[in-house]
């Protein structure tokens, strides 16, 4: 059974209120809470370490597997590997996401490692939500890893949120696209108090056509800083985009660095980046329709990062 | 009713001071459509902007319905009925023109309500509803969205700084006609800062602002004679610079 506070984090991070249809793992305090395969997707638990396997037959089309992890309990520190596999011809939503709750005085951890193995002409979307909650004095930290290695033909889609609470975060992810593959990659990001935040992405184009967008929205507050890293690399005949844009407020700090390779004389490679703090005029804008100072940033850092 | 009395402004640097802004004083009252006129960088702008809160007054007063608001701030006069369509409208990244429109009216919009507002302003509503308010809408789109966002408002007192550029020619009769039903609305005022003589031909008075002063008011059957005759020949070439052919 679930506590009350483990309901809570799971409707932050996957938006679910009561146990999920389809297939599902859920995650609670280093235990399976929750698991249900159905006949195209199978969940089945690792032998060697901590993690599952999730096993998605070829031609499943329009289904949805939640995996949420949830902490609740203080000192809590885990590793969990998560593979994926994605058979040809599949249409699928994958949801996962880390809520922790700590009230105590020592640090909580989650590292999930999560590998995509994506067969040929797929569709495949992956949101992935962080959220931190818990007045306690430690940390909630959790470090991402996520490895995508994207098939013939296949698209997929990637959000990625942290919107509150984890004071410590080191996100990597790699993808490897083969030939007329596709990844979109949105990443929306917001620290406050003195929290940290490490993002690096590195994409390669090995495939003929294969194209990736990688755009990162993020809101630096107060003492916070990120870091923001993504490396396009062109090994073919290729398009590929990267953006960064911040919003920095009070003492934050924010460094980005877009980085590009092209190793190919058909790969077309373009990087944007801009950190800056709200714009007065915007303020302005909105005060003029009758919102006080404060509301009219709420509403600005809330358009950008939806 | 709007009302400024005495309103001086100037900005200052280490060295020097500029006034920009020379003992203003003029009436808007209720139901009426007052357009203030003049050379480029005479004030007017900046007038706008002491109505709105956004500069305050270096001395003198400002009133709305008697009430002295010289002090209050632009979110204050906002909620008191003053709205303000801005001469260069502002983008914002992630919001939609359906929030924008949502955040004026200060209510839920139902989409039929977001659309009756664009429509007003020759905006084909499910085309922008869902656009965000960003770099890929055109300076013309802008400006029109600008006005919508002040219909929405619904206030007694609407202040427009040259809503006229940008818009098209062939849009422009869908302009007048907006200022026309907002007037139609009881107690509603509208303030337009304008070089568009037929801006200039359906106000009720005009304002001629040069150099920072009031340099003549009337009614537009004593003013536009004026303003089109050679005794202010620079006013006068402005006007018509800044009139039709200069609509983009």
């Amino acid at each position: 059974m679930l506590s009350e506070i483990q309901k809570q984090l799971l409707a932050e991070i996957a938006d679910l209120h009561k146990v999920p249809e389809g297939a599902y793992n859920i995650r609670a305090n280093g235990e399976a809470a929750g698991r249900n395969s159905t006949a195209n997707i199978e969940i089945t638990s690792k032998t060697d370490k901590p993690g599952i396997d999730i096993r998605i037959k070829p031609g499943t089309k329009n289904e949805s597997v939640h995996i949420p992890v949830v902490l609740s309990q203080s000192g809590m520190k885990e590793v969990v590997y998560n593979d994926f596999f994605v058979g040809d011809d599949c249409d699928v939503l994958i949801i996962a996401g880390c809520g922790i709750h700590n009230c105590g005085d020592q640090d909580s951890a989650h590292d999930g490692v999560h590998c995509f193995h994506i067969g040929k002409n797929c569709k495949l979307k992956y949101v992935e939500k962080h959220y931190g909650a818990g007045d306690g004095q430690g940390k909630r930290i959790m470090n991402p890893r996520t490895e995508v290695y994207i098939g013939e033909g296949s698209s997929v889609e990637m959000e990625m949120v942290q919107i509150k609470g984890v004071d410590d975060t080191k996100r990597d992810t790699v993808a490897k696209l083969e030939k007329g593959a596709r990844l979109v990659v949105h990443e929306r990001l917001l620290t406050h108090g003195e929290q940290r935040a490490e993002s690096e992405y590195t994409v390669e184009l090995n495939g003929e056509n294969s194209s990736a967008d990688v755009v990162s929205r993020s809101v630096a507050k107060e003492h916070s800083y990120q870091i923001y890293r993504s490396r396009i690399v062109g090994n073919a005949l290729s398009t590929g985009h990267t953006e960064c844009d911040a919003i920095i407020m009070d003492e934050a700090k924010v460094l980005a660095i877009p980085e590009l390779e092209a190793n190919n004389i058909d790969s077309a490679l373009v990087h944007e980046a801009a950190i800056g703090k709200i714009a007065g005029d915007q303020i302005i804008k909105l005060m003029t329709l009758g919102l006080t100072e404060a509301e009219a940033e709420e509403q600005i850092i809330n358009g950008f990062l939806r | 009713m709007l009302e400024l009395k005495n309103v001086c402004f100037g900005v200052e640097n280490q060295d020097s001071a500029k006034e920009i802004i020379k003992d203003v004083s003029f009436i808007v009252p209720d139901e009426k459509f007052v357009v203030i006129t003049g050379p480029n960088g005479g004030g007017k702008s900046t007038l706008a902007r002491l109505i709105m809160g956004i500069e305050k007054p270096r001395s003198g007063r400002i009133l709305l319905d008697g009430r002295d608001i010289t002090e209050l701030g632009i979110t204050e006069r906002a909620k008191l009925g003053i709205s303000f369509a801005l001469q260069q409208p502002v983008r914002f990244k992630g919001i939609h023109v359906v929030d924008l429109l949502r955040l004026a009216s200060g209510k839920q919009l139902s989409v039929s309500d977001a659309c009756e507002y664009l429509s007003a302003v020759g905006l084909c509503a499910r085309d922008y509803i869902n656009r965000e308010v960003n770099a890929s809408l055109s300076g013309g789109e802008m400006k029109r969205i600008e006005i919508a966002t002040v219909i929405a408002r619904g206030t007694t007192l609407s202040v427009f700084d040259e809503p006229e550029a940008g818009i098209d020619l062939w849009s422009f009769q869908s302009l007048i006609q907006v200022f026309e039903n907002m007037q139609k609305r009881s107690h509603a005022s509208i303030l337009i800062i304008s070089h568009q003589e037929r801006i200039l031909e359906i106000a009720d008075s005009i304002i001629l602002i040069a150099d920072g002063r009031v340099s003549g008011q009337g009614s537009r059957d004593e003013m536009l004679p004026e303003l089109m005759k050679s005794t202010v020949p620079v006013t006068c070439n402005r006007i018509l610079e800044g009139g039709v052919s200069r609509a983009q």
